[in-house]
């Protein structure tokens, strides 16, 4: 059964109603993400794909509201066509997954989605500074606002942004956004290997030229050689300029502009290179990028994997065989000796639906967990087992 | 008369006062007890100076371990809570109460481990916010949140607040800049949320954390990014003759799709408090002032200011004064960073703290003059105008209580208007004790209810900075 709340008060009465019967609820955006996280056991959906209206876009002050339920393509068009972007560069999962259908702003909220601008703009929860959700007891609250800084009672946005929606429903969400840049460029080095790679990019980010993009696909990650990627983002002569600095500082073959710096970028958000149909387990590593090799080192010791960098080295993008427990041991053992936390982002329902999907918590931190989806959700009605076990 | 409620001292709490000294002595050093009553006034309050309250105690542990058995004990004997990092909280956020235990993280002020390969640095919570940069300044580096208090507040104290700073037009504020925490839970469990790398597996617990006024644990270690500082940086001062222009120029410098790194403005009252204090070279004739920074090299500067300055002229701009020196930039910041130690010569002050749509500056502020000058009083302003987070400084006579209950009524007038118009209570002070019972002008009882529950997650009996950030009515058992 398909629910489609054209309101938050319909919302609320789904979910008040979804309570009472005790029927969990599926919590859909475009569908486009269905494979994130622990396959869902519901019966009912909840679907925001009537909630599609702009509650308002103020370019002048750099931010707007939009339901839960708006494709991330008619925001990011609505913003170019004033000369402004999402910061963060969400991920479009669709090349991933095979799948079809328009991502939303809602999910992009829900799951704190980010992509290569993570580094040096922030995540999607950086950028979300206000929410309207309806929580498991069919109750409509509001958290944060429209301002830029807000720091008034707990910051339930960012709580709320990464928790799968198994918190709340959002109904609208609220973004500040940042001018498009004028210009853009890629400072390519070739042949690295991993470790010079994640070395040059350090250097590069550690530098005062303000690198937007910081990836190194190995050899045969997107073509033959190895390329190490640095982008500069920035008015024109700006970014003329740092790129020629950067170079000065960790040297480099080509330099990338317009559409094919684009383009490759567009692939290192979405992990083009693992698309479907590509039968592969894929795991998301977020490490500290000093230790990025290592851990790739790691569960090469123990099996094949495919990878490549983004986030300077910290954050590993990892394809591996999906039969077994897809180099779940190997691969959280490696996550926990280097530190960081590991995300099976792609694999069968199957495989998803008997082991952990997220990174496994201590347990006083899983009692906190508990204790805060109980706080919204009482009778884990909402997206419950997504993230954890009664979770 | 004092305006703001403290719930009444809890007498069974208090009349254990030897008891339970007898056990927090028995967990730490004499030297990290502080119990005499000179010793205590020490404590007493924060920067909300109007209000005191001495507490039962003070703690200082030196470690993570010692905190956490104190909190145990705390715990099991049913005592509360005040965390405190250097008390400089303007909204009462570190104020104690009769019967409480002030933990302090003084004691634990040691930077732990710089990395310039990761870009952080890790340190426990006492360090103070300008201990950082200045631990990484000359290998090129800062810590990008820079409140005007850096020198004295302590980064658990930021964590407490989530401080911004002049800088965070561009930076972002402490949420933005910090990766992960050590933290005390009040029955004595360590949890470690985050680390040296970016976001979170699970909940984001590091950004609830942040901004959560010490009621969900005592920080003891961060671990905060480092960025790397711009080729230069120059402030440029802008006089205007009216508020409304420099608001509109702010504005349009947004509107064309120019960032600058801070937009400070200042009315005339705060522009002739803070150049009789810093002589910084402000324009004394203008009727505003913005601080509009750039970065880059030579040549980005240049060309961004000069954009700057032409929206400048569209909007009548009458002074124009670029920092020629190092020097000259850092007396430029120097009257705004003291803008608030200058107006305390000149008078007692409460700050508010409102943030509101960039748009609304011009009649926040207009609004702003008219309400306070009907309680008689008179107000500075000085705020971040490129975020809408504004610091009307309320002047009054501290030792007049009339006084004084007027100029906490002008307070929330502006503070209810910030909200009336699109924005909120507070920008970066905190909710404390001050704006507690307006709290729910901007939320609804369920908004509130949700934010309620999910603090008694982490502190079920409310022991940690209980009468803080809630209304005292309608609180859930
Ligand atoms: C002159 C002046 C200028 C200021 N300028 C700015 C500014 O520009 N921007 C800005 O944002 N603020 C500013 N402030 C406000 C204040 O400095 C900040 O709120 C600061 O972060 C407080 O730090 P602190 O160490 O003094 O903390 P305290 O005042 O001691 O405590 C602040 C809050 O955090 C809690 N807390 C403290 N330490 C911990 C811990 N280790 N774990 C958990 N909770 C803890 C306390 O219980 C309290 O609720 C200014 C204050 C003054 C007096």
């Amino acid at each position: 059964m398909i629910l489609s709340p054209t309101s938050e008060s319909d919302i609320a009465a789904a979910v008040a109603d979804a309570r009472e019967k005790k029927t969990p609820l599926a919590i859909e955006g475009g569908g486009t993400r269905k494979a994130l996280g622990r396959p869902a056991q519901s019966e009912r959906t909840l679907s925001l794909a009537k909630m599609n209206a702009i509650v308002f876009y103020e370019p002048g002050e750099m931010v707007f509201c939009a339901q839960g339920g708006v494709p991330v393509e008619s925001i990011e068009a609505m913003l170019a066509e004033r000369g402004q972007m999402l910061p963060f560069e969400p991920v479009d999962h669709r090349r991933l997954y095979g799948s079809s259908g328009a991502p939303t702003i809602g999910a992009v909220a829900a799951c704190n989605i980010s992509g290569p601008r993570r580094i040096s703009h922030g995540a999607a929860r950086d950028s979300l500074i206000g929410l309207r959700l309806v929580n498991g007891a069919g109750e409509a609250i509001k958290t944060g606002g429209r301002v830029m800084k807000n720091v008034t009672g707990l910051d339930l946005v960012k709580l709320s942004c990464g928790a799968h929606g198994t918190l709340g429903v959002l109904a609208e969400a609220t973004f500040k956004v940042l001018p498009r840049p004028e210009a853009s460029a890629t400072l390519v080095i070739r042949n690295l290997d991993d470790e010079r790679a994640v070395q040059a990019l350090s250097q590069a980010l550690g530098s005062p030229f303000e690198v937007s993009g910081a990836a190194h696909l190995p050899a045969g990650i997107g073509g033959p050689d190895a390329r190490t990627l640095l982008r500069v983002e920035n008015f024109k002569p700006s970014v003329e300029y740092r790129i020629g600095e950067l170079r000065k500082i960790v040297g480099g073959d080509v330099i990338l502009y317009d559409e094919e710096t684009r383009a490759l970028w567009r692939d290192i958000r979405d992990c083009a290179f693992f698309a479907a149909p590509d039968p592969r387990a894929i795991w998301r590593v977020s490490t500290a990028p000093s230790r990025g090799a290592d851990l790739v080192r790691l569960v090469r010791k123990s099996g094949e994997a495919a990878h490549f960098f983004d986030w300077g080295g910290g954050l590993v993008w990892l394809a591996v065989d999906a039969g077994g427990d897809a180099r779940a041991k190997d691969i959280r053992a490696a996550t926990a000796a280097c530190g960081g936390h590991a995300t099976l982002v792609r694999a069968p329902d199957e495989l998803r639906a008997r082991m952990e999907v997220f990174q496994p918590l201590p347990d006083a931190v899983m009692t906190l967990t508990r204790g805060i989806k109980a706080s919204f959700d009482p009778d884990g009605i909402l997206n419950p087992g997504r993230m954890y076990a009664g979770v | 008369m004092s305006a703001i409620a403290f719930p009444e001292p809890d007498a069974r709490i208090v009349a254990r006062r030897d008891e339970i000294i007898a056990g927090l002595a028995a967990l730490v050093p004499a030297e990290c007890l502080v119990t005499s009553r000179d010793e205590r006034r020490a404590y007493e309050t924060d920067a909300l100076t109007a209000y005191r309250r001495l507490p039962l105690a003070v703690v200082l542990p030196r470690t993570t371990e010692e905190t956490s058995r104190v909190l145990a004990w705390c715990h099991a004997h049913g005592v509360k809570v005040v965390p405190r990092g250097a008390g400089t909280s303007l909204s009462g956020g570190a104020i104690p109460q009769e019967d409480a235990v002030v933990i302090g993280v003084s004691k634990m002020a040691r930077i732990l481990d710089i990395d310039y390969a990761d870009r952080v640095a890790r340190v426990q919570a006492g360090v103070t916010n300008l201990g950082i940069s200045n631990a990484v300044m000359a290998d090129g580096f800062f810590y990008a949140p820079d409140p005007s208090s850096q020198l004295a507040c302590t980064i658990g104290g930021n964590i407490g607040m989530n401080s911004g700073g002049a800088h965070c037009l561009k930076y972002g504020v402490t949420t933005n800049n910090l990766l992960g925490v050590k933290m005390v839970l009040m029955d004595g469990t360590i949890v470690e949320i985050g680390g040296d790398w970016l976001d979170s597996g699970g909940y984001d617990l590091l950004g609830l954390v942040t901004g959560s006024e010490g009621q969900l644990g005592i920080v003891t270690e961060a671990t905060v990014r480092l960025l790397r500082s711009a080729e230069g940086a120059r402030p440029v001062l802008f006089g205007f003759e009216t508020s409304e222009a420099a608001a509109a120029c702010v504005a349009d410098i947004i509107g064309h799709g120019v960032i600058p790194v801070a937009m400070e403005m200042m009315d005339k009252l705060a522009i002739e408090i803070c150049e009789a204090f810093a002589h910084a070279g402000y324009p004394l004739d203008a009727g505003a002032l913005l601080i509009v920074e750039v970065e880059g090299s030579e040549d980005e500067m240049e060309t961004q200011l000069k954009k700057i300055v032409a929206i400048a002229q569209q909007h009548g701009v009458k002074t124009v004064k670029e920092s020629q020196s190092a020097m000259e930039a850092a007396l430029i910041w120097k009257g705004r960073k003291s803008a608030f130690g200058a107006t305390g010569r000149v008078a007692d002050y409460i700050c508010m703290d409102g943030t509101v749509p960039t748009s609304q500056l011009c009649h926040v502020l207009n609004e702003t003059y008219r309400i306070v000058e009907k309680y008689g009083l008179r107000v500075a302003n000085v705020f971040h105008a490129g975020d809408g987070n504004m610091h009307p400084l309320i002047m009054y006579n501290v030792n007049d209580p009339a006084e004084q209950e007027k100029a906490e009524k002008a307070g929330e007038d502006v503070l209810r208007l910030c909200v009336d118009v699109g924005g909120c209570l507070t920008g970066e002070h905190g909710v404390g004790v001050e704006k507690r019972d307006l709290m729910p002008h901007q939320y609804s009882a369920a908004d509130l209810a949700q934010q309620m529950r999910v603090r008694a997650a982490f502190d079920p009996g409310w022991l940690l900075n209980p009468a803080k950030v809630f209304p005292l009515a309608g609180r859930a058992a």
